[in-house]
């Protein structure tokens, strides 16, 4: 009894609720994670092929080897039949679906209202305004916009996550652009590459891009991403090649390397 | 007698100190379901010819305590669908409540055609990205498994931040490590589900869980397995994992370098 006594005495006993001395407690939650993959986008006079590998991780695991990252956009059914623009989201991957089937609706609507498809310059317009929307809390990955512009050419836009974007002849973007855009640069772009014989010493004259054939296009899309399988841990499995031309869209898928 | 309810049925204040307000706070964000409480560890399922096996095991874990041990972590939606639950109980439970209303409105209404597996998963991974947008996640790792609606065998996974991939065969949180190797190995991937009968997809769920149960320190030898076929749902919720071999045990001595 009196040790009680005792300790009501030495110390003030109150509703632990009433004051609170802590600070704002910080959030254990992150909302984002990434799923690794790469995607690649190149164009030519006539064609524009958007391309992915299709293995979701997280960390060092693979949770699937058959996750596409290329989307039909505006199609009329769930198989994208009908679309003539095509999106690739790489980073987080729930971000990536959310955002094409906004794109997606946004692209439906537009037919429905007006009658007629949406050109590509306006998809691309719109998908920078749909990610500047979430510009603080956007959408956590880079975008790939391609299918063909007014004149019929390939148009390829690229965006970063909060909605900046440039039209481009090629990007690669996801976990190995960083091993596979310096490769586009020589090959799509000829960066670094002269004529022999053009000049005297160095003062070589530089060889000027031109637009590349569809096979040629296709070859390079195959060994960027082989070459990536190498030396990318998250990239693998498959490659999805999808190919926007006057005909329409073709959708094809390569083996790569599976370790 | 203490005449302060503060005080009532907390460890006394002058033996362990004053209680850290902190934790009872009023002001600023919620953060309690910012992680998880009540806990149920991996869920597993492979498809094989001609529909889906689901399976987890009874506990429900406190920590590092093993709190329930009969918890029913399968749930069946309609007669076509069956969702494995990972993770927080108490959000399972508030999932299943969602399901089950749905469920009900899905029968009472005239147009009649059920939702799907598919369906189903669509939804539940809606409502994970919806809720992780708000920072309010529901704290679950899901499997789905049922049919599609070309009545094809469906299986695929959602979790807390919304993210989805699908796969013959997946396992959640441990499992991914444990489980998935020996799927993998047992179903390679050259194999096409056809080739995959009932018997041998069940079999090896079990050889998952034994291996789970053997090194998942948050898992239990009673489980629940349910396989989907266009029959209907099989469902068992009190098994018993058999062919246990603990003989290995004896030989361990030590922490592994000691010889005696």
């Amino acid at each position: 009894m009196t040790s009680l006594m005792d300790h009501q005495a030495r110390e003030t006993v109150g509703y632990s609720f009433s004051e609170s001395t802590a600070g704002v407690k910080q959030h254990g939650f992150y909302p984002y994670t990434d799923n690794g993959g790469s995607t690649l986008g190149i164009t030519g006079s006539d064609f524009a092929i958007l391309a992915g590998d299709t293995r979701s991780t997280s960390g060092y695991n693979i949770n699937s080897r058959m996750v596409p990252k290329v989307f039909k956009i505006g199609g009329d059914d769930e198989t994208g039949e009908g679309a003539t623009i095509v999106l690739s989201v790489v980073g987080f991957a729930a971000d990536g679906n959310a955002l094409k089937e906004r794109l997606d609706t946004v692209v439906k609507m537009y037919k429905y209202q007006h009658g007629k498809p949406m050109s590509v310059s306006a998809c691309a317009q719109r998908l920078s305004t749909i990610l500047y929307q979430k510009r603080f809390f956007p959408y956590y990955v880079h975008a790939i916009l391609a299918g063909l512009d007014e004149e019929g050419k390939g148009a390829l836009y690229s965006y970063d996550p909060v909605g900046s974007y440039e039209r481009e002849q090629c990007r690669a973007a996801g976990a190995a652009a960083s091993l596979i855009m310096p490769f586009l640069d020589n090959q799509v772009n000829f960066k670094n590459q002269y004529i022999p014989g053009s000049g005297e010493g160095h003062a070589l004259a530089a060889k000027k891009p031109e637009p590349l054939p569809l096979e040629t296009v296709k070859g390079l899309v195959r060994d960027a991403f082989t070459s990536a399988v190498e030396r990318h841990i998250e990239v693998g499995d498959n490659l999805q090649m999808v190919i926007i031309t006057k005909d329409g869209i073709e959708e094809v898928y390569h083996p790569l390397k599976k370790d | 007698m203490d005449h302060f309810p503060g005080t009532w049925g907390r460890p006394r204040n002058d033996v362990y100190g004053a209680y850290d307000p902190s934790y009872l706070q009023s002001t600023g964000p919620k953060t309690h379901t910012t992680s998880p409480a009540v806990t149920g560890t991996s869920v597993v399922g492979v498809k094989f010819n001609g529909g889906v096996v689901l399976a987890t095991d009874n506990l429900a874990s406190y920590g590092s305590l093993a709190r329930f041990t009969d918890t029913k972590r399968l749930r069946v939606f309609g007669n076509q669908a069956v969702v494995g639950f990972g993770g927080d109980v108490s959000d399972m439970q508030y999932m299943d409540r969602l399901l089950e209303s749905m469920d009900i409105r899905e029968n009472y209404s005239s147009h009649g055609n059920m939702l799907n597996a598919k369906n189903l998963h669509t939804y539940l991974s809606k409502v994970f990205y919806k809720r992780r947008s708000e920072f309010n996640p529901l704290w679950n790792h899901v499997l789905v498994a049922g049919f599609d609606g070309e009545g094809k065998p469906f299986l695929s996974s959602a979790d807390l931040l919304g993210t989805t991939f699908s796969a013959p065969h997946l396992a959640t949180g441990f499992g991914a490590h444990l489980a998935v190797p020996i799927l993998r190995r047992l179903f390679p991937e050259e194999k096409p589900i056809e080739e995959i009968s009932r018997e041998d997809a069940v079999d090896a769920l079990k050889q998952c869980l034994k291996v789970l149960f053997y090194r998942d320190a948050r898992s239990l030898d009673k489980y629940s397995i349910a396989v989907i076929t266009k029959d209907g749902i099989d469902l068992k919720e009190d098994e018993q994992l058999e062919g246990q071999s603990w003989a290995f045990a004896e030989r361990i001595k030590g922490y592994g370098a000691q010889a005696v």
